[in-house]
C-alpha cells in the first residue's frame, strides 16, 4: 500500500516572540517512521502540533490522509502521545484502563459509549504492550516507563494509520528508551502505521527511523538516514559525529 | 424535637430534597472542574450570581422569579470566563477574578443605588435552604434533570477535557464547545445553589466533594460517586444538625463537608500509606 499520509506546504508558524518554523515543505508516504531532530527550540514540537491543527499555521498549509487540515475530521486514523511528564496530572483518578479507553473515544458518534467489544480491545492492546498487569492501577501510581507505555496504549487503541510522538522517550533511563524505539520500530513493521516521532536523539532514532527530518526552524535535511549521515550539510553541523551517528545504525 | 419529627415538616422536606438535588449536580461537576483546575470557578460565578441578583430585585423580580434575571446572566459570564482564558492571553485564576470583580461591584453599585443593602439580597449571600418555596424544588428538580441528562450524554467527552485538552482534541472531539457545556452547566448549578448555601459558600459545594473523593477514588466513575455521596450525605447530615442545633443550614452544610473531607484524608492514610505523601 502506498500512499500520502503527511503533507506540508511552505507551512510556516509564529508565536508572540516570533517565526518558529519557515516554509516547510515535506511529504510523508504510508509505511514512512520518520525522526523529527533538531537542536533546541528549532520547532520540532510546533511542527508536529501544527501537523495535528493543535497551534495555528500563520502561512502554507498542511494536510493528512490527502484531505485539507481545516476539514480533516477523520480522526480515529491518528494516534497522537505528547510530552507526557506535561501531560498527566498525577492526582488524576483515572485507570490505566479508562486512560487507554480514551482513546478509543474518535471512532464513537454521539452519544459516545465504550462496549464490551472496546473494554476486550483496551484488554488486547495492554496485552500487546505487555502492560496487563497495570490495569486497575491509577495513572499517577506509574513510573515513566510505564506511563509512557500507558499512554502509548492510548494512542494505538484505536488502530490508527499515523501515529504521531512528540519527545516520548524524554524522562527516560537510556535502557527503557532503547525498548520504547523498538516498541514503536515493531508497531511500524507488524502493523505498517506511518510514524512521525521528535526526538533529541539523533543517534538513538537513526537505529529505527526510515527517514530523518532535522530542523532548525526550516527544514535542514530530509531523506534517508544513511544520506543523513554522509550529507555534507550534516557533517558541517555534526562534523566526525556525523561517522559516529552512522556507526551507531551499522 | 426527634428526627421522625424533624423529617415530619414539609419546609424541612423540601429542604432535603432541593439540596440533595442541588447538591448532587454540584459534586459531581465539581469533580471536572477541580480536575481542569477551574475550582475557583464557582466563586467569581457567585460573585456575579450576587450581581444579578441586585438587577433582579431592582427590576422587582423576586424568590423563583429571580432566576429569569440571574441564570441568562451568570451564564454568560462563565462564558465570558472561557473566552477569556482561550483569547484574552489570561490563566483561569486571573479570567475568574476580573468576572468576579466585575460581578460584585455591579451588585454593590446596584444595591446601593437601589437605596442600600436590603434582607432579600443579605439573605442570597449567606442562602436560606428552609425557606425554600415548592415552585423553587421544582424548578431545581428540572434543572437538575436537565443538568445530569446532559452530564450523561457528554461524560465521555468531559472526562478526555479534563484528562487533557490536547489529546482530546487530536481524538476528534470539539474541546471549546464541551469546555462551553461545562461551565454552562456550572452557572446554573451555581445559581440553583445560591438558596441553599449561600453565595460566600457556593465553591465549597463545588470543591469539598470533589477533594474528598480524590483522596480515596480508584477510577474516575467512582470518583465521581463518591463526590456524589459525600455532597449529598453532607447536605442531609448538615440541614438536620442545624435544625437540631439551631445553627445556620449553609456552614452546617460546608463544615459537614469539610469534615467528611478530613475523614478521606485519614482513610487514605489507612489504606494507602505509600501513597498518602
Amino acid at each position: 500500500m502506498s500512499g500520502e499520509i503527511v503533507r506540508a506546504e511552505l507551512l510556516s508558524c509564529s508565536y508572540r516572540e516570533g517565526q518558529v518554523l519557515e516554509d516547510i515543505s515535506f511529504q510523508v508516504e504510508r509505511g514512512d517512521y520518520v525522526g523529527i531532530v533538531g537542536p533546541n527550540g528549532s520547532g520540532k514540537s510546533t511542527l508536529v502540533k501544527a501537523l495535528l491543527g493543535l497551534v495555528r499555521i500563520s502561512k502554507g498549509s498542511a494536510s493528512l490522509f490527502g484531505t485539507p487540515l481545516s476539514n480533516f475530521r477523520n480522526w480515529s486514523k491518528v494516534g497522537y502521545l505528547p510530552q507526557s511528564l506535561h501531560l498527566v496530572n498525577p492526582i488524576f483518578p483515572a485507570t490505566v484502563h479508562e486512560t487507554v479507553g480514551l482513546g478509543l473515544l474518535s471512532l464513537k458518534r454521539f452519544p459516545k459509549r465504550l462496549n464490551r467489544a472496546d473494554n476486550i480491545k483496551i484488554d488486547k492492546t495492554l496485552c500487546e504492550l505487555g502492560i496487563s498487569e497495570l490495569k486497575h492501577k491509577l495513572i499517577g501510581e506509574l513510573s515513566g516507563g510505564q506511563l509512557q507505555r500507558v499512554l502509548l496504549a492510548r494512542a494505538i487503541v484505536n488502530d490508527p494509520e499515523l501515529l504521531v510522538l512528540d519527545e516520548p522517550t524524554a524522562a527516560l533511563d537510556p535502557e527503557t528508551r532503547d525498548r520504547f524505539y523498538a516498541m514503536i520500530a515493531d508497531i511500524n513493521n507488524s502493523r505498517g502505521v506511518t510514524v512521525l516521532l521528535v526526538t533529541h536523539d539523533s543517534g538513538a532514532i537513526g537505529e529505527y527511523a526510515s527517514k530523518m527530518l532535522y530542523l532548525d526552524k526550516k527544514i535542514l535535511f530530509y531523506g534517508s538516514f544513511d544520506e543523513f549521515c554522509c550529507s555534507p550539510e550534516m557533517s558541517s553541523l555534526f562534523g566526525e559525529h556525523s561517522q559516529h551517528l552512522m556507526c551507531h545504525r551499522h | 424535637m426527634n428526627l421522625l419529627e424533624i423529617l415530619s415538616y414539609g419546609f424541612i422536606q423540601r429542604a432535603l430534597l432541593a439540596g440533595t438535588l442541588i447538591a448532587l449536580l454540584c459534586s459531581v461537576l465539581g469533580v471536572f472542574l477541580v480536575l481542569r483546575r477551574l475550582s475557583l470557578i464557582g466563586d467569581g460565578l457567585a460573585h456575579v450570581t450576587f450581581g444579578s441578583t441586585a438587577i433582579a430585585l431592582a427590576l422587582k423580580f423576586y424568590s423563583a422569579m429571580s432566576l429569569l434575571v440571574t441564570a441568562p446572566i451568570v451564564m454568560l459570564a462563565s462564558l465570558g470566563i472561557l473566552k477569556l482564558t482561550e483569547k484574552g492571553r489570561l490563566s483561569g485564576d486571573a479570567a475568574i477574578g476580573l468576572v468576579s470583580a466585575l460581578g460584585i461591584s455591579a451588585g454593590i453599585i446596584l444595591a446601593s443605588v437601589g437605596g442600600g443593602y436590603n434582607v432579600d439580597l443579605l439573605s442570597y449571600l449567606f442562602g436560606n435552604i428552609l425557606s425554600i418555596k415548592k415552585e423553587e424544588v421544582v424548578i431545581a428538580g428540572f434543572l437538575c434533570l436537565g443538568v445530569m441528562l446532559l452530564l450523561t450524554l457528554y461524560y465521555h467527552e468531559l472526562f478526555a477535557i479534563s484528562f487533557s485538552d490536547e489529546l482530546a482534541k487530536v481524538s476528534g472531539i470539539r474541546t471549546s464547545f464541551i469546555n462551553s457545556i461545562l461551565v454552562l452547566l456550572t452557572a446554573l448549578s451555581v445559581v440553583l445553589a445560591m438558596k441553599l448555601v449561600g453565595i460566600m459558600l457556593i465553591s465549597s459545594l463545588l470543591i469539598v466533594p470533589a477533594a474528598g473523593a480524590l483522596q480515596l477514588a480508584r477510577g474516575f466513575k467512582v470518583c465521581i460517586v463518591l463526590a456524589a455521596l459525600q455532597g449529598c450525605s453532607s447536605v442531609i447530615i448538615g440541614i438536620i444538625i442545624s435544625i437540631m442545633s439551631n445553627l445556620p443550614a449553609s456552614a452546617s452544610i460546608v463544615m459537614v463537608n469539610l469534615l467528611f473531607f478530613a475523614a478521606a484524608c485519614v482513610v487514605r492514610r489507612i489504606i494507602y500509606p505509600r501513597n498518602s505523601n
